[in-house]
């Protein structure tokens, strides 16, 4: 079997969640006898290639082009459907990131295939390979196989692969060559313009020794006091899932999770949270995660090491109170 | 503006999941507009109050989905199309695109918006299909939308708290973040309003969309727990004293 992997760089900076997926296709290959190739695509990336070469791949394809600079998905679509049909790989893999979320299900359809996104794991059982992906806000996990003729296309969520599995290469470096793409400008019919940062975030949660997050479960906005009083008594920074700051109950700046900010405290106390796995790569690296929720099943409680199956209105008063108490002994 | 949104229809978010095959038991619990969608409905609506238009709602499924069509319409959406299927739920996000784009394609609209994903398979997929396949420019993750001379500059949520603005022609598909806006409650008056709209319905097996799917939903599960939790049981009181002592002792995290 043939793997190719897309790689994602921006301005010449990788992507971590690449060698995530580097990570998964060098064990893919391992267990199916298969090769690896790696595409860095977009322009002066010849350092990239070089960096990638020195791990475990067979080849290195450089996907470089004047209009490939910025990533447009038009452009990359035009682009690696040429690298595609020229290289014949069986799998596509990509890291499961808003950029390839926002082009991979378009190159693949092109090519008349499905994507199987977001995956966190796969079996390869009896020849076949598996890919499980969650399903219901990661209240299930479904497995997911490939029907017809390959290539296949797959995405991985980040965190679902460790990065320094991924070895180095047995042979020193793997051979690295340029891949011309015929792409004209009238192709690429969006036009990016400036990157940007919002104002400067007051609080850096990732530098929080102690985080108490609340979800859906809280409510209502006037319930966060609570949540507050909580993280008061604790001497913790407040935090939320995207839902609240969709809500604006707390502000974008306290969201935790794949479109907020990565944490990984001594402590997380995750209030209401159910757990959604958007949620969870944002601060499954915390040491000790406490779930508060009344649903047993909450996906939360899988990754917990303390937990309690009840109304956060009334633990929440509860431990404060008892929070307090310990602080005054 | 003709702005179509697609919605679907999803099991509400505190409906007991019960699973059957490679699906859920869909009888005995309540369904909903996925959540994601109504912030894509919210921003087509606000586009037509500035801009002007139509705003049309689409949705896929078996009939119950029409309740959702009738929720955008109670909202302001001017019509909806149903495009009926009972399976609807075994369909792989590429025969669901391949469906609704058939039914599009006829409607012409300047704009197609779906959400960034659903809230039951979660494929997230839909938006950036439609495009591809009735060759439109597209984007996704739109956190806001600007529609002057023909063409929208758009602000595009990245990772780790970057934006990006993009440039983009009309017609387009664009796939909404949520947040983007305050999503609207519907009123008592819409909701009459809504009565009288009409509501389209289009059988998906008429759209001629015969392609074999190209993956399969093998089984579903609850996930394997891979770490052990410690319970606590008792009054609220005896709860947060144990949870406090074990972080304080064993955890030594406070």
């Amino acid at each position: 079997m043939k793997i190719l992997v897309i790689t994602e760089q921006r301005q010449g900076k990788w992507n971590n969640a690449s060698f995530e997926t580097l990570a998964a296709a060098e064990k893919i290959a391992k267990e199916t006898g298969s090769a690896v190739t790696a595409v860095v695509i977009g322009k002066n990336i010849s350092n990239l290639a070089e960096e990638i070469a020195a791990k475990n791949l067979s080849e290195v394809l450089v996907v470089e082009h004047n209009l490939l600079e910025a990533y447009t998905p038009d452009g990359y679509c035009v682009a690696l459907k040429q690298v595609v049909a020229s290289a014949k790989p069986d799998l596509v893999l990509f890291p499961h990131t808003y950029q390839v979320r926002d082009f991979a299900p378009k190159l693949a359809a092109q090519l008349g295939k499905g994507t199987i996104g977001d995956c966190i794991d796969y079996r390869h059982e009896g020849g076949k390979l598996i890919f499980v992906r969650q399903m219901f806000q990661g209240k299930t996990v479904a497995d997911v196989t490939f029907s017809g003729e390959a290539p296949w296309f797959a995405s991985f969520q980040s965190g679902a692969f460790r990065a320094d599995l991924l070895t180095a290469n047995p042979s020193g470096k793997a051979s690295i060559k340029a891949f011309a793409v015929d792409l004209k400008a009238e192709q690429i019919r969006t036009k990016p313009l400036e990157l940007f940062k919002e104002a400067k975030s007051s609080v850096d949660l990732t530098q929080a020794p102690i985080i108490v997050s609340v979800g859906r479960g809280i409510k209502a906005p006037e319930n966060i006091a609570q949540a507050e009083a909580v993280a008061k008594a604790i001497g913790g920074e407040l935090a939320a899932s995207r839902p609240i700051c969709d809500e604006g109950w707390l502000p974008m700046e306290r969201q935790i999770g794949s479109s907020g900010q990565t944490v990984s405290p001594k402590l997380y106390l995750a209030l209401g949270i159910s757990g959604a796995i958007q949620h969870v790569v944002g601060m499954k690296g915390a040491r000790t995660i406490v779930a508060i929720n009344k649903d047993a099943n909450a996906p939360i409680f899988e990754i917990a090491d303390y937990g309690v199956v009840g109304d956060i209105f009334e633990i929440m008063p509860a431990l404060t109170a008892a929070l307090e108490k310990a602080k005054s002994a | 503006m003709k702005i179509i949104v697609c919605v679907k229809q999803v099991p509400a978010k505190d409906a007991p999941l019960t699973i059957s095959g490679n699906w859920i038991k869909e009888t005995d619990i309540g369904f909903e507009m996925n959540e994601p969608d109504s912030y894509a409905l919210e921003e087509a609506l606000r586009l037509k109050e500035k801009h002007g238009g139509e705003v049309v709602a689409l949705s896929m499924g078996p009939e119950r989905v029409k309740q959702t069509i009738k929720e955008a319409l109670a909202k302001g959406a001017d019509r909806g199309i149903h495009i009926a299927d009972d399976n609807f739920a075994q369909l792989d996000p590429l025969g669901a695109a391949k469906s609704i784009a058939a039914a599009l394609e006829k409607e012409k609209a300047d704009l197609v918006l779906t959400g960034l994903q659903s809230d039951d398979h979660g494929f997230g997929q839909t938006g950036v299909l439609l495009a591809g396949l009735l060759d439109l420019p597209h984007a996704t993750l739109i956190m806001q939308i600007d529609v002057s001379d023909g063409k929208m500059k758009l602000k595009r949520e990245l990772e780790a708290g970057w934006f990006q603005w993009i440039e983009c022609p009309l017609p387009a598909v664009l796939s909404i973040q949520s947040g983007i806006n305050k999503v609207r409650y519907a009123t008592l008056k819409g909701i009459m309003g809504a009565k009288k709209k009409e509501i389209s319905t289009i059988a998906r097996e008429s759209l001629g969309v015969t392609t074999a799917p190209t993956q399969k939903i093998e089984k579903i599960y609850v996930p394997v727990k891979t770490k052990k939790t410690e319970y606590f049981t008792g009054t609220p009181q005896e709860i947060a004293a144990k949870l406090v002592e074990k972080l304080k002792f064993e955890a030594r995290v406070i």
